[in-house]
């Protein structure tokens, strides 16, 4: 009796074997690469704001401490977001007639608040604070990246659970001494001093690996 | 309403009296359907959640179900496929002062009941009010609170408020209002005034009340009339009677060793019930062990309230028959009266003989107090008997009163019908009142308002009334207007807007103010300008008292003084005859207010109409409350749906029938508040109006009614029979138990009680060894927990069950309201539940309150059953919910031994309205459907205390975190704290020998513990 199947199929079967596994696992990373994809994670996306606001110009060349404008940092759980007084403050002096400006100057004159795009956002259910993370001795370039190097504002982490818990579960890698919380050109150390610095400082400031579920989610 | 709709079980009356006969030593049971042992009772202790509760509206095939489930399995990878979506930042243009923008402030400020002004705290998210506590600085509230303060933030953000003026059925403006009443002033002036009406509520505000003498001072003919249904007429008349004015009544129950209650539910309700739950919870106090000193309470009442419940003793009688015992009591403290015309054979001679003897032996610490709806002439018996005991300046004071007015509102509304039949009323303003829907139903008073030329209302809401008036404008709520009100003593608490009015609404002070030529005058100005009249400050100063009076919410030193007053010695002869009259039919009707929505004030509000009323736990309607024995005398049962009917006028109206254990025979119970025909879209509908049944001759207590069958049913949603704990444990476990030699019918003692003498004997009589025993059934070490280890301690001696935790809770924790049908399902989502217990006969029966919020298990059952990982435990000993983890298996709900879990079956949370997004706390996760949840300790207030202690570089002080249930309960028989420190109070209650947990012998080892409840029984009366 001759073969119901020619020899060829037994290639078809091994590679859909092979294939099958191959592409499962393709299409498992390319669902991993979209995730952490700049596309989905909005990771050093510059948005388009209602006025090019430049933090390079303002925090890094003119060296504007960052408590100027977000004032709330230290003492709530929102960093705060300047009203338009704080604009006017220099802005009813200096480049009073820029177009680019015009913007402040309407929001001032109407009595309406500029509409500014959220850079970074957290889902409703998570809740972050401010004001401790400043006080335990988190840079703002910790989360918020080369703020002082950004014309555009963009989020500089992913924002995953899991990118915060790098930092919760290994507090001595990030930590450094309060007074240079607000400095946006801080350099760490090179990685073994970080290490011997961090665990200093974390005995120090009585800093604490939060990692349940309650410390953020309620 | 589900007329129609047939009762799944019955209640088999006859077999619980013989359950209950049948047993050795007095058991407790929660529920008639428990005693019947009914299905469905039996289901709802055997699964959280049963599986044929409510069965029947699912029309759901086998196919529908493979279609949704492929469906969904196909759909489940792609929700998390969502992008967030892109937010704003709009941040100030001009920044306030002192807001920042994630920290809450509070102001101080007092909301209103039946006129009385209580202070509150406000908190507010940047310039939204989220959030309503006690002020700790206000004598009526000393920082608690009740449910009508706590849910007002909801009536509030009421999106069903009025929101616009209307005339004659069309949109106008208050611009247009305005001019109007500035033409009707011109028009009113040449005849001072006559034809004018103005009907208000009481009214304690000082500036309103100058505000309207002064109108009458312009309009010498005009008259100003005030109705509200539980205005006191009572008390006023009482006090009239006895002492020819009109004064007020203050308690000092922390000065009372023997307290006797003539149907007088003064622990939830009425002028002061907040500050007097704080002073009664002072004296049920155990801290010193056996030595301590409690007060003893004697409760006399139809139905069984919440004071009737925390009493030592409690006497059911029909209200009718209270004048007899007032009497009785009378002579035996030594009052002269004659005895009543319809002497009752049910009340016992021993129970008033002991209680006489009881307060002659506590002369100046004994108090007699009479409630609200009972006649005048008992009102004058209490008073008298105060005297005549010296308890006057000691458990009780008199002050001036502390109205506007003092008036027999009942009395002024009649004269107004009267004035609107003859004709005689050209111009009725009518400020906050309904009459349509809530005056005596004989004064037709729709029929008579229909006779006023020009008819104007301002009110919360279009109502019944503003519906028949040519002119209705929105009237401000008290959170964003300026007001001030005179408090259960008398201190002048300052009304303080928190917002700007949402609906252009505008207050009585602002209305009246277009009469008497103040029109330009703002709320404030007004107000202010009234203290600055009256006050001996003057610019600099006042401008400081002013200040300190804003920030603390009250004018300090505006407490009235105690006046001396002594009881006319013919009081009795003249009141004598307004007793009821003779006694011809054996059944009454009593009409009390419902505990939850008031006289139909909160009717609207869904966290009230949701919220299960003491006792009977039952929520989103009202019954016809009668007891056992007089069920099984008129062969009636729960559900039953009957005609009630009171002779002369032939009135009738139809409900259902509701038995309540202890309940006084002979004597229906109607609630007040329901079946509005225009009460908005959550308050239309609800219940039956009882409002038709009430006469002006009998406003509380009529005599003849008749009920008839009418054969159909009706079907409550009560949780009363819900979240059971089984009281004997699996049939298994009692093996067992019986086996080590525990009580069969005790197998487990969820409620601990000893009287005072056996606490006495036995101070650990709440120990159970056998709950110490599986501590030791491990073989891994046990956590150690370091830093904090949060607890509570809930003491069942204080709590007088007045709900105040419950609603605190829903707001605090942005709690969504399912529905009468889901509440009959088991799907109420409260996070704290007050059981109640019985203890004894049906006819009588002791009860037990027990508030019940997540016990946080240290070996929590419900978390290693979770497929996902979404209730986990902390380090602080919190069993954490994780709300985006949860995927709705509910198996932790199905393991939880206390049925604390609370799943969203539905997508309850409302997530369309725009005005509830500021009512929200925004600390507090708002839940979707298909998410389980559960009490968290506030989770919320304990991180915020972190932070800032954190920050400080300190621990956190003990009270520095105070969950909302502790907040606001008045009794403080809620107290949270770290129980590793051994100093805090949450530590020291815990080491009281009263101390127990629910289920110990289950391992669970919950940091929710109970202290036991002691009773202080008279040893002369046995019942």
């Amino acid at each position: 009796m001759a073969q119901i199947f020619h020899r060829s199929t037994n290639f078809i079967s091994r590679l859909s074997i092979y294939g099958a596994v191959v592409i499962i696992g393709a299409l498992g990373y390319a669902l991993y690469a979209i995730a952490m994809s700049p596309w989905y994670t909005d990771q050093n996306v510059k948005r388009q704001q209602p006025v090019p606001f430049s933090h390079r110009h303002h925090a890094g060349e003119l060296g504007i401490d960052c408590r100027y404008c977000h004032t709330s940092v230290e003492k709530s759980s929102f960093a705060g977001v300047p009203p338009t007084q704080t604009c006017m403050t220099c802005h009813s002096q200096i480049w009073t007639n820029a177009s680019m400006l015009e913007p402040v100057r309407a929001s001032y004159r109407d009595d309406k608040s500029i509409e500014w795009i959220r850079v970074n956002a957290l889902p409703d259910f998570v809740y972050f604070d401010h004001s401790i993370h400043v006080a335990k001795g988190v840079g703002c370039t910790t989360c918020h990246g080369q703020i002082a190097e950004m014309p555009l504002t963009e989020r500089a982490g992913t924002l995953y659970m899991s990118w915060c818990l790098e930092c919760h579960r290994q507090p001595e890698k990030y930590v450094r001494p309060k007074s240079e919380v607000f400095n946006p050109y801080y350099e760490p150390p090179s990685a073994g001093e970080q290490l011997k610095m961090g665990k200093k400082l974390v005995a120090e400031y009585n800093i604490k690996s939060l990692q349940t579920c309650s410390t953020c989610h309620r | 309403m589900n007329e129609d709709s047939i009762a799944k079980n019955s209640i088999d009356l006859a077999a619980a009296r013989a359950k209950l006969a049948g047993a050795g030593a007095p058991r407790l049971w929660q529920s008639l359907e428990e005693l019947s042992g009914t299905k469905e009772f039996v289901e709802f202790r055997d699964h959280e959640f049963p599986p044929s509760a409510g069965k029947g509206n699912d029309d759901i095939n086998r196919r529908d179900v493979l279609k949704l489930m492929a469906a969904s399995a196909a759909m489940a990878g792609l929700s998390a496929c969502t992008k967030l979506p892109t937010e704003k930042i709009v941040p100030y243009v001009r920044p306030p002062e002192e807001i920042l923008p994630g920290r809450p402030l509070f102001y101080a400020t007092s909301l209103f009941q039946a006129g009385v002004a209580t202070g509150v705290l406000v908190e507010s998210h940047t310039g939204r009010p989220t959030k309503i506590e006690g002020n700790p600085e206000h004598p009526g509230s000393l920082g608690s609170s009740d449910i009508f303060s706590q849910a007002s933030i909801l009536n509030f953000y009421d999106p069903d408020r009025s929101q616009s003026v209307v005339f004659d059925g069309r949109v106008s403006t208050w611009s247009d209002f305005a001019a109007e009443m500035g033409n009707a002033r011109t028009r009113l002036a040449p005849a001072k005034g006559a034809g004018m009406r103005v009907l208000t509520k009481t009214i304690t505000s000082p500036t309103l009340g100058a505000q309207i003498k002064s109108l009458l001072g312009q309009f010498p003919e005009a008259k100003w009339h005030q109705y509200e249904v539980c205005g006191g007429d009572s008390v006023r008349e009482g006090a009239r009677l006895a002492f020819g004015r009109p004064v007020n009544t203050v308690y000092h129950l922390d000065q009372a060793d023997v307290i006797v209650s003539l149907d007088a539910d003064f622990l939830s309700c009425g002028a002061g019930h907040v500050r007097y739950a704080r002073e009664f919870g002072s004296r049920r106090d155990l801290s010193a062990g056996p030595a301590s000193k409690l007060n003893r309470l004697y409760v006399a009442e139809s139905m069984p309230t919440s004071t009737g419940a925390v009493s030592d003793h409690r006497l059911p009688v029909r209200s009718a028959d209270i004048d007899d015992l007032a009497r009785q009591l009378a002579a035996a403290a030594g009052v002269a009266v004659p005895p009543s015309a319809n002497a009752s054979a049910k009340i016992p001679a021993a129970w008033v003989g002991a209680v006489g003897r009881d307060l002659a032996a506590h002369r100046g610490s004994s108090l007699v107090i009479a409630g609200e709806h009972q006649p005048p002439f008992v009102h004058a018996l209490a008073h008298a008997m105060n005297a005549a005991l010296g308890n006057v300046g000691k458990t009780v004071v008199y002050t001036e009163s502390i109205e506007a007015n003092p008036v027999n509102q009942l009395e002024s509304l009649r004269e107004l019908v009267n004035d609107l039949n003859a004709g005689q009323v050209d111009f009725l303003v009518i400020l906050g009142a309904n009459p349509v829907y809530d005056a005596p139903a004989d004064f037709n008073f729709a029929t008579a308002l229909q006779n006023a030329k020009v008819r104007v209302h301002s009110g919360l809401y279009n109502d019944e009334t503003a519906e028949r008036c040519h002119w209705h404008a929105p009237a401000a709520h008290s959170l964003e207007s300026w007001s001030d009100g005179r408090a259960y003593d008398g201190t002048a608490g300052i009304v303080q807007p928190l917002i700007a009015p949402l609906y252009d609404g505008h207050s009585a002070h602002e209305i009246i103010a277009l009469f008497t030529g103040d029109a330009a005058k703002s709320g404030h100005d007004l107000v202010r300008g009234y203290w600055q009249s009256q006050r001996p400050e003057k610019d600099k100063a006042f401008e400081a008292l002013w200040e300190t009076s804003l920030h603390d919410g009250l004018i300090a030193g505006t407490a009235l003084p105690a006046i001396s007053v002594a009881p006319h010695a013919d009081f009795v002869a003249l009141g004598h005859t307004q007793a009821v009259g003779s006694d011809t039919s054996p059944l009454e009707v009593v009409f009390r207010p419902d505990p939850s929505i008031g006289d139909g004030e909160f009717s609207n509000n869904s966290w009230l109409q949701e919220l299960p009323k003491p006792i009977t736990r039952l929520t989103w309607d009202n019954a016809a409350m009668i007891s056992p024995g007089t069920a099984q005398q008129l062969g009636l049962t729960t559900g039953d749906y009957v005609t009630l009917s009171l002779a002369p006028a032939g009135r009738n109206i139809n409900g259902g029938i509701y038995i309540v254990p202890g309940h006084a025979d002979n004597s229906v119970t109607l609630h007040l508040g329901f079946g509005r025909s225009r009460g908005g879209s959550v308050g239309t509908g609800p219940g039956f109006n009882s409002y038709l049944l009430r006469a002006s001759s009998a406003p509380w207590i009529a005599r003849g009614v008749q009920i008839a069958k009418t054969g159909k049913k009706y079907e409550f949603a009560t949780t009363q029979a819900q979240y059971n704990i089984d009281l004997n444990g699996h049939p298994v476990e009692e093996e067992s138990s019986a086996a080590v030699g525990q009580g069969g019918e005790h197998g487990r003692d969820l409620v601990r009680i000893a009287t005072m003498e056996e606490f006495r004997k036995d101070p650990s009589f709440a120990k159970n060894p056998e709950d110490e025993k599986t501590k030791d059934l491990t073989i891994y070490p046990g956590y150690k927990y370091e830093g904090y280890a949060w607890g509570m301690s809930i003491d069942l001696n204080r709590c007088v069950g007045c709900n105040a935790c419950v609603i605190a809770c829903q707001s605090e924790n942005n709690i969504a309201v399912v529905g009468k049908d889901q509440v009959a399902r088991g799907r109420a989502m409260h996070w704290i539940r007050i059981d109640t217990y019985f203890r004894g006969n049906l006819d009588n029966p002791e009860m037990y309150y027990e508030p019940l919020p997540c016990m946080q298990c240290e070996n929590a059952p419900c978390e290693y059953v979770c497929p996902v990982g979404a209730t986990t435990h902390n380090a602080e000993g919190l069993n954490d919910m994780t709300y985006n983890r949860c995927v709705g298996t509910r198996y932790c709900s199905n393991n939880c031994p206390y049925k604390v879990r609370r799943f969203n079956f539905y997508l309850y949370s409302d997530y369309k309205t725009p005005s509830l997004y500021g009512m929200r706390n925004p600390n507090v996760t708002v839940r979707s459907r298909g998410v389980m949840e559960k009490c968290t300790y506030c989770v919320q207030r304990i991180n915020a205390a972190k932070i800032r202690s954190e920050e400080e570089n300190r621990l956190i002080r003990d009270g520095e975190i105070i969950t909302a249930c502790q907040s606001a309960c008045p009794s403080e028989a809620i107290v949270f704290g770290n129980i590793n420190d051994p100093n805090s109070k949450v530590a020291k209650l815990k080491a009281q020998t009263r101390d127990y947990g629910l289920l110990e012998d289950l391992n669970t080892r919950p940091r929710t513990t109970y202290l036991a409840r002691v009773r202080n029984p008279n040893p002369e009366i046995r019942d």
